[in-house]
């Protein structure tokens, strides 16, 4: 019941902060309003049990992203203009995607339900398993670099590729190499 | 069908769809390149919320078990896998993040704005101007 | 930042800090919640808050450009290394049994140890570089500005 009660407020304090990123319009309020939505998420999950997932979403979605986007915001412009548009479409494509989700969502196992075929599957087996094979108390770091390493490799990799993207991108690596720089830069600015 | 189990079984994955249209709501309403990320970064987190709501098992408790591994059986231990996959999802969501921050300063500086529409204008302007060029040199009247 | 008293004291203070934390979560995060994943994000934002609060050029000293280039790329190769180590071993890609045939559990800690070092250490290096390459830019706002 507490749990519950915890759950219903967390979850109304995320839709307050979702509806304020919505109408705002000052950019630098956005991007903290977006900060304080990853750690209410972060405390949803640890109500949810997934305590490594809190940690990686306090320390990336209030951390780190916000730092990226508010020195994004000092390179471009701090105020969004006003759409002209009318909301009347994207709101008929967002009801009919959220009518098609939640009408997906009405054959699946309850909340909490044990035997989920989510909860029977491999997962059980490494819950079963990782004590003998293994030995490493926190389960998640056993599947993450031992039973799903590969997965993990290929995480890593996306990560640098990404890290790669924005050096090209953004850095001016390359141009400072060839030359001193005076005449590629003149063309961007 | 549709009694009071059945709701409080399934609210969790509704309340979060809410959510989720909401980041789908900034991404598709919304012209701003940075606003439109911020919608998609909400958009992205209520998907994990919803994945993680999959994992929980009633009465279950976080899957560590105790440093000695003196393991009690009767202790239940919510489903460690989606947690795994969501933890590598968020640290792969930043870094997809960053890149298209990357590419919205790009942006800025080639055009001076980072509003879909101005960008919109812009990019129709200039391709007038080069299909004229270009109708003009195979001898059309511009 | 030249005149925030209080940011540069307090970052003095935290830089150290939160590094050993960031330490901690790696080489426990098999016992508690962390990882690599987790650690390396910590060990960026002390470097990022230090940028921040001190200039780019003072963290650069410190952390120079071309060192968070060869890192984001280390990581990468000390976890691909650790499965090709144990292919040479004569087992299979990323079957840590190789390290300590005698006592596999041995083997299987000291291969999650090592294929987490090199997570931590390209995620830690990949948000360094992205938070160099978004400072390099000359900002469009001046710093009082804000």
């Amino acid at each position: 019941m507490v749990e519950m009660f915890v759950d219903i407020t967390l979850f109304v304090m995320l839709v307050a902060t979702a509806i304020a990123i919505v109408r705002m319009r000052q950019l630098f309020g956005v991007v903290m309003m977006a900060g304080v939505f990853s750690l209410l998420s972060a405390m949803l999950l640890v109500a949810l049990d997934a305590v490594d997932v809190a940690f990686t979403e306090a320390a990336v979605g209030a951390g780190i992203s916000t730092v990226l986007m508010l020195s994004t915001l000092t390179l471009t412009s701090r105020i969004e203009i006003p759409a002209t548009r009318s909301p009347l479409i994207p709101l008929l494509v967002v009801t009919v995607t959220g009518a098609a989700i939640i009408y997906g969502t009405l054959d699946m196992p309850s909340f909490g339900d044990p035997n989920a075929p989510a909860q029977v599957g491999v997962a059980a087996q490494y819950l079963a398993q990782s004590p003998e094979e293994i030995g490493i108390p926190n389960v998640v770091t056993v599947i993450l670099a031992g039973y799903r390493s590969f997965d993990t490799l290929g995480e890593v990799a996306v990560v640098f590729t990404a890290g790669v993207g924005v050096l090209m991108l953004i850095s001016g690596l390359r141009r400072r190499r060839r030359k001193p720089d005076n005449e590629s830069r003149g063309k961007t600015s | 069908m549709f009694d009071v189990d059945f709701i409080l079984g399934h609210l969790n994955y509704w309340l979060f769809t809410v959510l989720m249209m909401t980041g789908l709501y900034i991404v598709v309403a919304k012209g701003n390149l940075i606003k439109k990320i911020v919608g998609l970064n909400l958009f992205q987190t209520a998907v994990f919320m919803f994945y993680i709501s999959l994992s929980k098992v009633t009465g279950g408790t976080a899957p560590i078990f105790p440093v000695d591994m003196k393991i009690d059986p009767t202790v239940v231990y919510s489903n460690p896998l989606p947690h795994v996959l969501i933890l590598t999802a968020i640290v792969v969501g930043i870094s997809t993040t960053s890149l298209a921050l990357a590419l919205v300063v790009r942006i800025s500086e080639e055009f001076g704005t980072i509003e879909e529409d101005e960008i919109l204008a812009i990019t129709t302007e200039l391709s007038h101007l080069e299909n004229k060029e270009l109708g003009e040199a195979m001898g059309g009247r511009g | 930042m030249r005149h925030h008293l209080i940011l540069r004291v307090i970052t003095k203070l935290l830089v150290s800090s939160i590094i050993l934390f960031a330490l901690y979560v790696q080489f426990h995060g098999d016992f508690s919640p962390g990882g690599g994943f987790q650690a390396g994000v910590i060990m960026a934002v002390a470097f990022i808050l230090y940028g921040i609060v001190f200039g780019l050029e003072k963290v650069q000293a410190v952390f120079p450009a071309w060192l968070v280039h060869k890192l984001m790329a280390l990581g990468v190769l000390v976890y691909a290394g650790t499965g090709v180590l144990s292919m040479f071993l004569g087992y299979n890609f990323l079957d840590y049994g190789a390290f300590s045939p005698d006592h596999p559990s041995h083997g299987q800690h000291w291969g999650i140890l090592a294929v987490e070092f090199g997570v931590g250490v390209t995620v830690s290096g990949v948000m360094v570089a992205i938070y160099y390459a978004f400072a390099l830019r000359r900002p469009a706002i001046s710093d009082e500005d804000w």
